[in-house]
């Protein structure tokens, strides 16, 4: 099968890995596995400027908006009012229409709160706003934000900053099937593999800070997860084998001494 | 200018004294805020940031200054 373009709300990207910028020690390590990474696309968050101390770093003097797409998120947020001031706050930074929405619904274990999420997707999509779901992995969910007009559905692997891996593998495959947006595994992801997996699946992409950032070694974990995600892509796109109970030899009995 | 005619406002939940009149912009530059990098509400409303020299700050009001931090 010939891969197809990465795309999202009709802009087209390279890399199929979508990274965070949170949890690194400093700027400059996240600026450096954002670029080993690959990816052509951020996550970013939106806080008070410390008022205190002027002269701190800023995200932005390391990590050019102008050369990698920032996705601002609604990290923190718990009902659809305060997503959506937030990303109007965003989009009057410098004009971010693609958005990623987190509403979550428990401090503890950081699940999702879907009817806020959909309330929110419903009225940042009236706003104009190109709305990426970061959601639960459920498939009548997913297709009630397809619906709402999401630009990408964006289900949990396992809670966010777990490193579980996907649990629920069934649940992926049955969304994937069902929608033809972008399907994007974000948060839950702990290791290159957990990756592939997803990418194995079907999924169009993967999003990851955690599991990188917090790595022992994040420059590192960000090249093992590009290339995770580009193999776990072309493993898709080339077919597995049926898996079979019994052995089959790989070489001819034909000719044996 | 005499400290009783200084009026207090709220920056990112910080009290803070400016004397009557000051502009937003003023603020802004006050506090060093690179115009291009940020967002800012008075009292919960966002601000065009091509305006902001034309609104003079009021006793009370509340001021949010963001911008983008790391997040996931």
């Amino acid at each position: 099968m010939i891969d197809n373009k990465f795309k999202i709300a009709n802009k087209i990207f390279k890399s199929r890995l979508i990274v965070g910028t949170g949890k690194y020690k400093n700027f400059s390590e996240c600026a450096k596995a954002i670029k080993t990474s690959g990816a052509d696309i951020v996550t970013v968050a939106v806080r008070r400027v410390n008022i205190s101390n002027k002269n701190k770093a800023r995200l932005m003097d390391y990590i050019d908006p102008k050369k990698i797409t920032y996705l601002p998120n609604t990290a923190g947020c718990f009902t659809a009012e305060d997503a959506i001031r937030t990303l109007r706050l965003a989009r009057e930074i410098g004009g971010w229409k693609l958005v990623k929405l987190e509403v979550l619904g428990d401090k503890r274990n950081l699940f999702p709160e879907m009817i806020e999420t959909l309330r929110s997707t419903e009225l940042l999509t009236k706003e104009g706003f190109k709305v990426m779901v970061y959601c639960n992995d459920d498939p009548l969910m997913a297709k009630r934000l397809e619906n709402a007009g999401a630009v990408a559905i964006m289900p949990l692997a396992a809670p966010i900053g777990s490193g579980l891996g996907i649990q629920n593998k069934v649940n992926i495959k049955i969304i994937r099937k069902q929608t033809k947006l972008p399907l994007i595994i974000d948060a839950g992801i702990g290791q290159a593999s957990d990756a592939s997996i997803a990418m194995e699946l079907g999924c169009d992409g993967v999003l990851i800070n955690t599991a990188i950032a917090k790595a022992n070694n994040p420059i590192q974990m960000a090249e093992a997860m590009k290339f995770a995600v580009i193999s776990g892509r072309k493993s898709f796109l080339s077919g597995r084998i049926s898996p079979n109970l019994f052995g089959s030899a790989s070489t001819t009995d034909k000719g044996i001494i | 200018m005499n400290i009783k005619n200084k009026i207090k406002i709220t920056v990112n939940g910080k009290q803070m004294q400016i004397i009557p009149k000051f502009s937003l912009k003023s603020l802004v530059t006050k506090l060093k805020m690179p115009l291009n990098k940020i967002a800012i509400e008075l009292n919960k409303k966002i601000i065009d940031k091509k305006r902001i020299s034309k609104i003079k700050l009021k006793k009370g009001d509340k001021i949010e200054i963001v911008h983008f931090i790391g997040g996931g």
